[in-house]
């Protein structure tokens, strides 16, 4: 019951974060809801017995990307922005289009419904180890190379980052 | 009410999918348009969870550590791509830019 | 301590040295701002700061060593270079002398050490159709030969480092000198310590930049970067030939490995006529007469004396030139396979012996003399190697190095006294100013002339008898030998004449302040004096049966490595036991009576009756010249190939060029042009004009395309939404 009412709490928070950030006007009041749309998806993480993800998200997500983005909000000028008009010229035919994709993954999930509900596996016999450990060993075995290949990757996004957005190139 | 089961994550997450993707389709700032692509990106971390949860395998985890991973890349190249945008064209506005063009 | 397994290491300590020295060297030896001190004048007192040298030599003589007292700089940190480098090589030593203990102690007395494969090659086929692989190790080889190689290399070189030091002492590139020659030293010990052709050839090449770059130290001179690159060119030519000739035995036996070599050639019937063995030890005996300066190669070695005096005795003396022989000694077997290469080897050795002896003659260049003696003496060793008789090469080359190291090491010290003069008609009366220098160079003198008891004489006296009575040998080897050491003695006494006796022509502001050189290079001068003396006891002929076996060592102990060429020798001495033996008596006892006479002869000439030598050379008319002009070897080669090759062939090129190969090209580019201009045409019209028109079909029919790339992201980003939904749609519908 609690879990339940949780979830609906953490999606409501989530979704509506999420709408909230895409209307907002100004582009810090964006950031905010994105917040509060980012700590939803954090709780239903959660609740899903994802612990380390919870605090990646929180750490990485809402106290790294955010916060970038708030950085950069200050430094380039909004308030022109902010007075301009928010959406663009194809708006409503993007929202047609939007819809018609929700329709069809709509239709999709309820004729399948019933391939959907997949059979739960059993639950995992606890082996004394948590969630943390079990992504650890995973991430460092299975994963070594991606894992590699991401850290070189975040390097050439930061060195490319900073070539860009230095004064004189 | 109902317990909680997958298809409520799905549907979550699919709804969660729409509204990113049409902040990224409408809006015109396109710092507003980076989190947007954020929205999507958590949309489908949700729904790895979900499933990695389901199946009690952490193997979708780690896949939302990498999307993680990648989103930060993500969003660090294209701010300072905004950065340098805004220096030399003065706008923030992603229909006023037609670099693209031909 | 286990050396055997060890002797990879040896060349690695100068190696070091040298590193260190190439690396740091600079912050060891801080560099004056100006290569030059200020010349405060010629004859100055010495205790003022220092005359230069550079500018006065640089007008003065073509062949000086800089001895300018230039102010110290960073005297300290210098006694670190003084330190290390000869260290290095001490160290060597030391590894060395354990080695051959310890090899000596072995039964087989082979020992290889192979630390890796270095080269690897696809297989091939060889001449007799069975497959070999190309390949090379980086492998090590110590056996009696190479064991006598490097311990003169690593001893004499020792001494001649400690001798630099005080020679050197006050040059600017002090630790540029001792790097080249730790380098040298380095790549000395790789060649003799290899175990293939290939890896010999590596320090082969190494010893030719060492020396380049040696001869080359005074840079700034014109005529020592000449001589630096007169020396590297003349050895390309002969490494050319070795390269040629380790590639063609390479195609016959498979290998390039020693052992495996001597192991394929001893299973092999001596060659008769000229075939592939002939050319093969032909093609590497070039290769040695560059290295080694033998005729026709031997005119870089007396320009090398630009080099400092130290490198003159370390390489261009004792090691470097020594190679030459060195390798035919190795390759014995091939060449007693190919008696008719061993005949031209031995006449290269007398012809190369007697010319040079010829023209050091009439040398007045103190450091000339000795090069040309070199060259001579080098000669000596190919007699040796080509009559069959290669411990006695390696012997000579042994006392040699002791001997004329000496030499030329006195002769620094004697330059370092007279402050860089050189020419020996402005020395004389230096026996007291300077008597360890005298007295050294006195006994080393004597060893290269001939007289008994001293190193020079049982070697060159063994190499005159072993002409005469091999099988391979002839009496005109042994005539022509016979009649250069009357020469050698003669030129030899002649220099310590004008050097050191009579009365004194020194230049009176030079005379001022003639002086005994220091102790780090009059200690050298004495060690190699006791070995002048002693060396060769430990090869005394068979004659003196009153010396045990213990007296001759040398051949003995050599004997593994020449096997077969011991059982010529065993068949020589075999056949000779029926033989008088007052033969080799009255030989030997001619060789000292010659020896002897040219002693005498040098002393009436350049002592006793003093005019007697201008009477000789008005008297000889055009010889004088002509020796004196070193046979106009040099300008010949010049003519024929500078002049005549270089520059007519160029001439001769250059009129087939103009008329032959640019009428052709002009003709062809004519028709090319035509056949252009044809094809231009239908390139226009019937190529052009059909892309042309597809290029107009596309663009329109592209038009509306075109309307869809706006440039803006969202508009692109939309598309994909849509792509989406379509493709979603399609699987729906489907």
């Amino acid at each position: 019951m609690v879990d339940t009412l949780s979830f609906y709490i953490f999606a409501l928070m989530a979704l509506g974060g999420g709408v909230m950030t895409i209307t907002r006007r100004n582009a810090v009041h964006s950031a905010l809801w994105l917040i509060v749309s980012l700590l939803g998806a954090a709780g239903l993480f959660l609740l899903r017995g994802a612990e380390f993800l919870f605090a990646a998200q929180i750490v990485l997500y809402i106290g790294g990307v955010v916060l970038l983005i708030l950085y950069v909000v200050m430094l380039v000028n909004l308030d022109e922005t902010a007075r301009a008009r928010q959406f663009n010229k194809q708006w409503w035919i993007a929202l047609a289009c939007v819809a018609v994709v929700g329709a069809e993954i709509a239709f999709v999930m309820k004729r399948g419904l019933g391939a959907l509900a997949l059979p739960g596996v059993a639950a995992v016999a606890p082996t004394g180890e948590g969630n943390t450990e079990r992504v650890a060993d995973v991430l460092f075995s299975e994963y070594m190379l991606p894992f590699e290949i991401a850290s070189l990757l975040l390097l050439v996004a930061v060195v490319g980052a900073v070539v860009m957005a230095k004064k004189r190139v | 009410m109902h317990p909680v089961t997958n298809v409520h994550y799905m549907v979550l997450s699919v709804a969660l999918l729409l509204v990113g993707t049409i902040g990224v389709l409408t809006r015109r700032n396109i710092v507003i348009i980076l989190m947007s692509i954020e929205l999507i990106l958590n949309a489908v971390n949700i729904n790895l969870v979900a499933f990695s949860h389901h199946f009690g395998d952490v193997h979708g985890q780690v896949f939302a550590i990498f999307v993680i991973a990648v989103a930060a890349a993500e969003t660090t190249v294209a701010l300072g791509i905004l950065i340098a945008l805004f220096r030399n064209k003065e706008t923030v506005l992603a229909d006023e830019v037609d670099l693209l063009k031909w | 301590m286990n050396f055997l397994d060890s002797i990879w290491l040896i060349p690695l300590f100068p190696l070091f040295g040298a590193v260190v020295m190439l690396l740091m060297g600079r912050r060891l030896d801080p560099q004056p701002a100006s290569p030059v001190a200020v010349a405060s004048g010629v004859g100055d007192a010495p205790d003022a700061h220092g005359h230069g040298h550079g500018e006065r030599h640089a007008s003065a003589h073509d062949a000086a060593p800089g001895h300018g007292h230039e102010a110290h700089h960073g005297a300290g940190s210098r006694a670190l270079v003084s330190l290390l480098c000869p260290g290095m090589v001490l160290l060597s030593l030391i590894f060395t002398i354990g080695a051959v203990a310890q090899l000596a102690a072995t039964s087989e007395r082979v020992h290889q050490v192979i630390k890796y494969t270095w080269i690897t090659g696809l297989p091939f086929q060889l001449q007799d159709g069975s497959l070999a692989r190309f390949g090379a190790d980086l492998g090590f080889l110590l056996d009696p030969l190479s064991a006598v190689m490097t311990l003169v290399v690593t001893f004499v070189g020792f001494l001649i480092h400690v001798y630099s030091i005080g020679y050197m002492g006050h040059e600017t590139g002090y630790y540029r000198f001792f790097a080249y020659m730790n380098l040298f030293v380095f790549f000395m010990l790789t060649l003799v310590l290899a175990n293939n052709y290939l890896l010999l050839f590596v320090g082969w090449e190494g010893v030719g930049l060492c020396s380049y770059l040696l001869i080359g130290f005074y840079f700034h001179k014109k005529s020592a970067g000449d001589a630096g690159k007169k020396a590297f060119v003349v050895n390309r030519i002969g490494d050319a030939g070795f390269i040629v000739g380790m590639l063609l035995m390479f195609s016959v036996v498979g290998t390039v490995r020693f052992v495996d070599v001597n192991q394929a050639f001893g299973g092999m019937s001596p060659e008769t006529g000229f075939g592939v063995l002939s050319a093969m030890a032909l093609l590497l005996f070039i290769g040695a007469t560059g290295k080694s300066a033998q005729v026709p190669l031997y005119t870089w070695l007396p320009d090398a004396m630009e080099g400092p005096t130290p490198v003159s005795a370390l390489i261009h003396a004792a090691t470097m030139v020594t190679a030459g022989v060195y390798m035919v000694a190795r390759s014995n077997v091939l060449y007693q396979l190919t008696p008719e290469t061993s005949g031209i080897v031995a006449a290269i050795g007398a012809f190369t012996a007697i010319l040079a002896a010829s023209i050091a003659l009439v040398q007045n260049d103190i450091k000339r003399v000795l090069a040309y003696s070199t060259v001579s003496q080098l000669g000596f060793m190919f007699m040796a190697a080509g009559v069959g008789a290669y411990w006695v090469a390696i012997f000579h080359l042994y006392t040699h190095a002791f001997f004329k190291a000496l030499l030329f090491l006195g002769s620094g010290s004697v330059i370092h006294a007279m402050s860089g003069e050189q020419d020996i008609r402005r020395m004389g009366g230096l026996k007291d100013k300077i008597p360890i220098t005298h007295w050294t160079m006195f006994v080393a003198s004597l060893a290269i002339a001939g007289i008994p008891g001293l190193a020079g004489f049982f070697s060159k006296d063994e190499i005159l008898w072993q002409a005469w009575s091999s099988p391979l040998g002839s009496k005109a080897v042994w005539a022509v030998g016979t009649v250069t050491a009357f020469m050698t003695a003669f030129y030899m006494w002649r220099l310590m004449y004008l050097t050191f006796y009579g009365r004194s022509r020194v230049a009176p502001e030079v005379a001022a302040h003639v002086h005994e050189s220091p102790a780090t290079m009059t200690v050298p001068l004495t060690i190699l004096a006791a070995g002048s003396a002693l060396a060769g006891w430990i090869g005394v002929p068979k004659l003196w049966t009153m010396f045990g076996d213990g007296f001759r060592t040398f051949e003995h102990w050599l004997e593994p490595v020449f096997a077969s060429g011991a059982a010529h020798a065993a068949a020589a001495a075999h056949g000779e036991a029926h033989h008088d033996t007052s033969i080799e008596w009255l030989l030997m006892g001619l060789s000292v009576l010659i020896a002897l006479l040219g002693i005498v002869l040098a002393r009436y000439l350049y002592s006793v009756n003093t005019a007697a030598p201008d009477a000789i050379q008005r008297a000889s008319g055009p010889l004088y010249g002509v020796l004196s002009n070193k046979w106009y070897v040099d300008e010949i080669y010049d003519f024929l190939f500078i002049n005549g090759l270089s520059k007519g062939g160029g001439r001769v090129l250059s009129r087939f060029d103009n008329r032959i190969v640019d009428g052709g090209v002009n003709g062809a580019g004519w028709m090319t042009r035509l056949a252009a201009t044809v094809s231009g045409f239908w390139d226009t019209w019937v190529v052009d004009g059909s892309i042309r028109l597809l290029a107009f079909g596309v663009k329109v029919a592209s038009y509306p395309m075109r309307l869809l790339q706006s440039g803006y992201v969202q508009s692109y980003a939309f598309v994909i939404v849509v792509g989406v939904a379509v493709a979603l749609g399609y699987y729906l519908t489907r």
